[in-house]
């Protein structure tokens, strides 16, 4: 009995020391704030890079064959070219060195870690939802876009009245949970010295030399977001199902 | 309305049209028929270019679409298709469908477009069916909303590929039911069918397909009662038997 008290008042401790003393748990608040502001940040550069990507490369795959004007099948060429090396690389290096190579060469002039640190989760995430996106295209009924060209719509018009509604639709969960991934992804993010919520942990545990605590919390605060937003996405998907049976 | 010349398609080595004249004038109901592969479905798209035509030329009300200079879209407003498949746009209601077409290309205000889908909708039967989704109909139901939606564009020419196949037999009446009315009304038609009563009962002309060419054409009196070659004559052997 007197056993588990001591363990208890020494878990007391601990977790005073860890997260009360000197206010050190704003320093996980702050940390968690930054981690959610990249995570949101990547997002948006990741589908704007997502969808440019995915257009030009579906564009290509679904009108090169017809595409009249030599200067402009030659240009989009190019630019499909840059797509796949873009998606290739992208997707082929790790992101640690990724992040490095934007935060210590490309960006070296720059202090500002979090911009950098999300630009570089941003243009990682863009190459993945890029895919996301073609396969949302291409997995679309041919019929769709020639009853929308029969219709007298051009490629831009069909692809934004009836393709885009129905391939969003389609993608939408697994856009969520690449948005889950990016999530814990920006855990590496003190490479480039942005104090988020892994670097917060750390650091708390540099200064106490109690690494316990800092490391679940941190570890526990990472799994709560992931179950809350896997459980947002599950009914997302439940929702989408049952529309789809109307 | 329409002229074809010398119309040739290949798909890489595959040569599907062969050569294929053909004049279509304004009210003409045109059926095609031919064996499976014969190339019909590849000549009713090369109309309205979903299949660009690797020779020949297809004048439309004297412009050549084949040109590169063409505005196809423009063209393609004039010109409705009805799909084997019926291709209705499954994330829009049935109101939806219909006025997409003309509130973004001919800019018709909604109000005007429902209005007139609303009509469309009256010839057909399926007024009830505006704020439903297509999954919601059935086959022949959505076949008819697919020719409404064609319509809602006003054009000069619908083309119809197959349109009764895809359905199940109790249905292909009420689809040939209103394509015989739009027949009456006077549009022009161009029709690949296996539907040899429709084709007797409607066409003015019919055409017969065989590899790739025209083997037999004329009035569905002559094609039907007294065929001149034989690749027709075994062909209608074999599909009216
Ligand atoms: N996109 C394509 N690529 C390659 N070959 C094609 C393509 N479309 C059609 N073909 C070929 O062209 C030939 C003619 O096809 P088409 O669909 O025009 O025939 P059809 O007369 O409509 O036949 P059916 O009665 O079966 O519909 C066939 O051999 C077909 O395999
Ligand atoms: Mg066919």
């Amino acid at each position: 009995m007197e056993g588990i008290l001591a363990w208890f008042e020494s878990i007391k401790a601990d977790f005073i020391l860890n997260f009360i003393t000197k206010d050190r748990w704003l320093l996980l608040a702050k940390g968690l704030g930054n981690t959610l502001l990249m995570t949101v940040y990547a997002l948006l550069i990741g589908v704007v890079i997502g969808i440019v990507i995915a257009v030009i490369r579906s564009t290509w795959d679904l009108n090169s064959s017809r595409m009249k004007n030599p200067v402009g099948k030659f240009i989009f060429s190019i630019l499909n070219k840059i797509a796949v090396i873009y998606t290739t690389v992208l997707r082929g290096t790790p992101m640690v060195i990724q992040l490095l190579i934007l935060y210590y060469v490309v960006f070296a002039w720059s202090s500002e870690g979090l911009l950098v640190a999300s630009l570089s989760f941003g243009l990682n995430s863009g190459a993945y939802v890029a895919e996301i996106f073609r396969g949302g295209i291409m997995s679309i009924d041919k019929g769709q876009f020639e009853a929308g060209n029969s219709l007298g719509f051009n490629y831009i018009q069909t692809m934004w009245y009836i393709i885009a509604p129905q391939m969003f639709k389609n993608v939408l969960p697994t856009l969520a949970n690449e948005f889950i991934v990016l999530l814990k992804e920006t855990s590496i993010a003190g490479y480039a010295t942005v104090n988020d919520l892994t670097y917060a942990g750390n650091r708390i545990r540099g200064v106490t030399y109690s690494p316990f605590m800092p490391l679940i919390a941190v570890a526990l605060i990472y799994l709560g977001l992931v179950m809350i937003l896997t459980h947002f996405v599950g009914k997302l998907e439940r929702r989408l199902r049952q529309s789809d049976n109307r | 309305m329409i002229t074809v010349k010398n119309l040739q398609k290949s798909f890489n080595n595959l040569h599907v049209l062969r050569g294929i004249d053909q004049h279509i004038g304004k009210g003409d109901k045109v059926v095609l028929i031919g064996p499976s592969g014969s190339g019909k479905t590849t000549f009713l798209r090369c109309l309205n270019l979903l299949e660009v035509p690797t020779g020949g030329s297809i004048c439309f009300h004297g412009q050549e679409i084949t040109d590169a200079k063409c505005d196809i879209n423009k063209v393609r407003m004039q010109m409705g298709m009805v799909f084997q498949q019926f291709n209705l746009f499954p994330h829009l209601t049935i109101m939806d469908n219909i006025t997409l077409g003309p509130r973004k290309l001919l800019g018709v205000s909604k109000a005007d477009a429902e209005e007139q889908a609303m009509k469309l909708l009256a010839r057909v039967g399926l007024q009830e069916k505006a704020r439903n989704y297509p999954r919601q109909l059935s086959g022949g139901q959505q076949q008819r909303i697919a020719i409404v939606r064609a319509l809602a564009m006003n054009p000069e020419v619908m083309l119809f590929d197959e349109p009764t196949s895809a359905l199940d037999p109790e249905m292909v009446g009420e689809v040939l039911d209103v394509m015989k009315q739009l027949a009456e009304d006077g549009m022009t038609m161009v029709v690949v069918t296996h539907e040899m009563g429709f084709a007797r009962e409607v066409a003015d002309h019919v055409i017969f397909m065989d590899e790739g060419v025209i083997v037999e054409q004329g009035p569905p009196e002559q094609i039907f009662g007294n065929p001149q070659q034989q690749r027709t004559r075994d062909f209608l052997r074999k599909v009216l038997k």
